[in-house]
């Protein structure tokens, strides 16, 4: 007996099938085009003298030695680049009296963090430039250094901006229903301080730029290692006021970004400004120790918060402060305050209660940027909620499914709002945790959990489930009147041999973009895969577009393409009708043959009418004229996000006299709506789940008293690695969004999103028995042994 | 990546690449010791990247065949300076005459690292938080060096003298480490506490104890990454010798360790905690040894 058909089963179903990437097979056999790999004739390397001091006046900058070594085309401080470049602010008008202070690609007067870069060097060579470095002298008089969140605040303290009062950069505040009321006639009260230390992306390749001002043609190319051509392309226009169809921005392959190769870097801006002040190419690429001073951080939270409980178990209301300190300047042009907006928005996100209150301030501190990574806010605001919520279940006596079956919206009681303001059109909590009950066989390791603590083995085991932000519309940015796009646009083309060219704006960072969207282009026209080509990433080529970032690759790209692709499937069958002497309707494309829509019975092959259509137009109706190629755009309506949801779960063994944490089995349920390629889906939640494991356990970029990063080697920042990884189980729920036809939601932050949460729950109920509690992440062994009493 | 012109570079340094020992000895002292041997190159390349060193010239001494080979002397095992760490797990010798080596070397890093680093490197640079510098006090045994004025063997119990600084003298390099080879009256443990595996250990330890009968005759206990050399815990060890390994005797052990350990402050393994740790590991390890037997 066979399985019956599904729609897998037809030709061209590419929807929801796992394809393997198209250019998995390039980036392995070493044929990737990276930037670090780009060599350009007349090239020219840069490399920057980073300050010292994590606050310091620049007194004066003697260069001129460095200047007179053989080789070295030009040393510029900043206010040689602050002649050519204007300068840029990390605020947005949305988040209301937020503040900033201006920033150049080099500092004019005062360095703000240890490790910003002060003078650039431009030599034939990186090895000449970094000689030339040594020789430069700069004179720094030391500002007081603030490092930590408490003297930030102190009034009265050292301030980061000269004739700021205070050092807050924003303060934001929501109140929803009756919060005092419900804490004041709640049974049960739950509450805690939460921290959060910063990590960083860690990427692969490191930051890398080549910049080439044409100046014969007043014409800037920009090769960068970015998830965001057209925002660059838009800034460097801008800022070095060279007009926008003359700057070029290619971003072709890419050793990862996570979101932060989308946010402007001083060194990037210096680049491009030394391009343009040598009329030749500048390159620069950031080696590690560079990287971990000068790429974005992210997380660096302090979170107070409490819940209200009735005497059953119901959520009655949180309550919620979290302080965050970004560094000494808000990131641009996406700021650093979205990562706390969405905290405070997205706490209690699964649950029903109705009554919330938050405070959001956001700090100035003298270290490297804070900006979005990978699940913007999400383990925050999930770690806190779902850490209250198993607080309360203990206070409570109830099993931590059990409290949360109770708590969450039901499945069949959407659309709702979230109790922060958020809109859901529909979303899967029960569904899914009933789902990873029975995939984690819950009841099984809760036994084997008792038995093994008679045996003086410490297992815990921990659930969280989150609410993810994906397909942002212009409410994410646009509103903050910030230039970038929240649409996507295609073009594409049938060729004269009847294959097809899609250039979409969305990029590929290496998650599989180009795969889905040749699947989607594939699947609605009626064609093989492998003739479809997808090409991202150069503003010159690809159409305007939001690209890849906060989850919108596959919800809003993939929309584009498939809206792309029926368009030009109409002309297609228009000149198809024409040659055929049909109705269009009456006839379909599959497998690259024109059929009847009605038989299926093949007509003409698209190829033969794109040879028509080309070559041998004479022949077509006089009047006709074929459109072979098709431009849309399209832009998100009706819900401002797709909103996802899920659930993970995690099993692992604390060693309670070595306070080492062994991770034994991870578990996720998703709900991305259609799921256009479930290999990649997996993938996605698997990588996902990893950087947020690593964010529990391993990474925090630790900083001394001065504000030095102590850690910034791979040898001393811990990110996750194979052996210390367990095996991950991945199930998933489908509840497409109504607001697409294709019905796709993000996936790419899921995993990031409660990972930590589910850890740090487990964490605590492995230690339940000795009554020691942790909420702080990273879990180090030092945390888990201070919890233990054990020194 | 196109590391010939991007990538952090050293400073300029001349390289020179000596075919005998006396070749290399002479090269060092002509560049006025403003001079480093090379080997595997696993700590100093990157110091080297950083520009935290700059030598003038660069010695390569992997083509030096008398630093190579691993072959029984007398009473000893013979360990040449180029040994790989990597020769330490497939190397037969040494898993038969100086097992701890072996059962530490999946310790080492990471299978990259321990295909270019050198035995004879790792001791010479002394790392504390390293696993074979540690381990030749365990093992009692003897470096050879060889310099300007001629060869000497030095006891690892007098070559370890402070943070990265040892016995050896400015233009000296190891040439063997000699090991007492291992007898059936022995037992060994190895093992560390880390929190991925094949980082720098929160601590290590390797034990080699010579027993008569049930009770311990001799025993040599080495820790890493407990202060700023590989450290004996001679406290330790003396209230082991003559006993029979039981929970009290281990006990006693353990709380001796306050006496023979000083660990350094630091941010993430406080001193007090470092010194717990020592305390677990040395509890198992000794456990593990009792049932060896």
């Amino acid at each position: 007996m066979t399985a019956p058909l599904t729609s897998l089963d037809r030709p061209n179903s590419y929807i929801g099938r796992s394809v393997p990437r198209p250019n998995a097979k390039r980036l392995l056999a070493g044929r990737g085009r990276y930037v670090s790999d780009l060599r350009l004739p007349r090239m020219l390397y840069a490399a920057f003298l980073r300050s010292p001091h994590a606050h310091a006046k620049i007194v004066s900058i003697s260069t001129e030695q460095a200047r007179a070594v053989e080789g070295v085309h030009l040393v510029a401080t900043g206010v040689d680049l602050a002649k050519i470049c204007t300068p840029w602010t990390g605020t947005l008008d949305h988040f209301k009296g937020m503040t900033s202070a201006p920033q150049w690609p080099l500092p004019v007067d005062r360095v703000v963090w240890a490790g910003q870069a002060v003078v650039a060097v431009v030599a034939e060579s990186r090895a000449i430039a970094e000689d030339a470095l040594e020789l430069i002298e700069v004179d720094y008089e030391d500002l007081p250094v603030v490092v930590d969140i408490d003297s930030a605040r102190e009034a009265g303290g050292a301030l980061i901006n000269p004739g700021s009062v205070n050092n807050t950069c924003f303060r934001s505040q929501l109140d929803n229903g009756t919060v005092d009321d419900a804490f004041a006639h709640a049974a049960h009260v739950v509450e805690e301080e939460f921290t959060f230390g910063r990590h960083t992306a860690v990427t692969l390749e490191p930051r890398a730029i080549v910049a080439d001002y044409d100046p014969a043609d007043g014409a800037l190319t920009v090769h960068h290692g970015t998830q965001t051509p057209y925002q660059f392309q838009d800034l460097y226009s801008r800022h070095y006021n060279i007009p926008e169809a003359r700057v070029r921005v290619i971003a072709t392959d890419i050793g990862g970004s996570f979101g932060m190769k989308l946010h402007v870097y001083h060194e990037d801006m210096a680049v491009v400004g030394l391009s343009i002040l040598l009329g030749r190419p500048v390159k620069y690429v950031a080696d590690r120790m560079e990287s971990f001073v000068s790429d974005i951080h992210a997380r660096d939270h302090r979170v107070r918060a409490r819940m209200a409980l009735d005497a059953e178990g119901e959520i009655l209301a949180m309550e919620v402060e979290d302080l965050t300190a970004i560094g000494a300047f808000s990131t641009y042009p996406r700021t650093s305050v979205v990562e706390g907006n969405q905290v405070i928005r997205l706490m209690g996100a699964p649950y029903r209660f109705k009554n919330y209150r938050a405070t959001l301030e956001v700090i100035f501190q003298n270290k490297v940027q804070t900006s979005q990574y990978r699940a913007v806010g999400h383990p925050i605001a999930c770690a806190v909620t779902e850490r209250l919520v198993d607080m309360a279940a203990a206070k409570l006596r109830l099993d931590p499914f059990a409290i949360r079956a109770q708590n969450v919206i039901p499945d069949d009681a959407y659309p709702q709002t979230s109790p922060t303001g958020y809109r859901f059109e529909a979303l899967s909590h029960q569904a899914c945790l009933t789902r990873l009950h029975e995939m984690m066989d819950y009841d099984g390791l809760r036994a084997k959990q008792a038995d093994l603590r008679k045996r003086g083995i410490y297992r815990g085991i921990g659930i969280a489930t989150f609410v993810e932000i994906t397909n942002p519309s212009p409410a994410f940015y646009g509103v903050g009147g910030a230039r970038i796009s929240s649409q996507d646009g295609a073009i594409l083309n049938l060729t004269p041999s009847g294959e097809v060219r899609c250039l979409i704006s969305v990029t590929e960072q290496g998650q599989g973009t180009e795969a889905i969207i040749s699947q989607i282009v594939a699947d609605q026209l009626g064609l093989a895969q492998d003739h479809v080509k997808v090409i991202t990433g150069d503003t010159e080529v690809t159409p305007h577009g939001g690209a890849t970032w906060a989850c919108r690759g596959a919800g809003i790209g993939g929309e584009t393409a498939l809206q792309a692709t029926r368009a030009l499937k109409r002309n297609i069958l228009e000149i198809a009708a024409l040659i055929l002497q049909e109705q269009p309707s009456a006839l379909d494309i599959v497998d690259g043959q024109v059929v009847d829509t009605a038989t299926r019975n093949q007509r003409i092959p698209i190829s033969e009418i794109a040879r028509i259509a080309y070559f041998r137009s004479d022949t077509l109706p006089p009047g006709t004229q074929a459109q072979l190629t098709v431009s849309h755009h399209f832009a998100p309506q009706g819900y401002p996000f797709a909103f996802t949801n899920g659930i993970q779960g995690c099993l692992l063994e604390v060693d309670v006299e070595t306070g080492l944490i062994r991770l034994l089995k991870h578990f996720i349920v998703e709900d991305c709506g259609r799921v256009i390629n479930p290999m990649l889906v997996d993938e996605q939640l698997r990588g996902g789940i990893v950087q947020g494991l690593g964010a529990a356990l391993f990474e925090e970029c630790r900083y001394s008293d001065t504000g030095q990063l102590v850690n910034g080697s791979l040898a001393d920042y811990l990110v996750p690695m194979p052996m210390e990884m367990p095996d991950i189980v991945i199930g998933h729920v489908e509840t497409p969004t109504a607001d697409t036809e294709l019905g796709a939601k993000g996936v790419g932050e899921a995993g990031t999103a409660a990972a930590s949460a589910c850890v740090l729950n487990a964490v605590n109920d492995a230690l339940a028995p000795f009554g020691a509690t942790i909420n702080s992440i990273p879990i180090t062994p030092m945390k888990v042994l201070t919890a233990l009493k054990r020194f | 990546m196109d590391l010939g012109e991007t990538a952090v570079k050293a400073r300029a340094f001349s390289y020179f690449r000596a075919a005998t020992i006396d070749h290399a000895l002479d090269a060092h002292a002509r560049a006025g010791d403003d001079a480093r041997f090379i080997a595997g190159g696993q700590s100093l390349v990157p110091a080297l990247s950083l520009r935290l060193q700059a030598p003038r010239l660069m010695i390569d001494i992997t083509h030096i065949d008398e630093l190579r080979g691993v072959r029984r002397e007398g009473g000893h095992l013979r360990i040449g300076a180029l040994t790989r760490h990597c020769e330490m797990l497939s190397e037969p010798l040494i898993a038969e005459f100086a097992p701890l080596l072996h059962a530490a070397a999946p310790f080492v890093a990471h299978p990259a690292i321990r295909n270019r680093g050198t035995f004879g490197g790792s001791v010479a640079l002394a790392d504390p938080a390293s696993e074979f510098p540690a381990m030749t006090l365990a093992l009692d045994a003897e470096i050879e060096i060889a310099g300007p004025s001629g060869r000497r063997r030095v006891r690892a119990d007098d070559f370890f003298i402070d943070l990265f600084e040892t016995a050896l003298q400015p233009g000296e390099l190891i040439t063997a480490i000699y090991v007492p080879l291992f007898r059936a009256d022995q037992r060994f443990a190895f093992d560390e506490l880390a929190r991925r595996r094949g980082d720098y250990a929160l601590v290590g330890c390797g034990i080699l104890a010579t027993f008569a009968g049930e009770r311990i005759h001799d025993i040599r206990i080495s820790y890493l990454s407990v202060g700023n050399t590989p450290t004996r815990v001679r406290g330790a060890e003396a209230t082991l010798v003559g006993s029979r390994l039981d929970a009290v005797r281990i006990a006693a052990a353990q709380a001796a360790l306050e006496g023979d350990l000083a660990p350094p402050e630091s941010d993430e393994v406080p001193p007090a905690m470092r010194l717990h740790l020592a305390r677990v590991l040395l509890g198992r390890l000794l456990g593990r040894l009792g049932e060896a037997a």
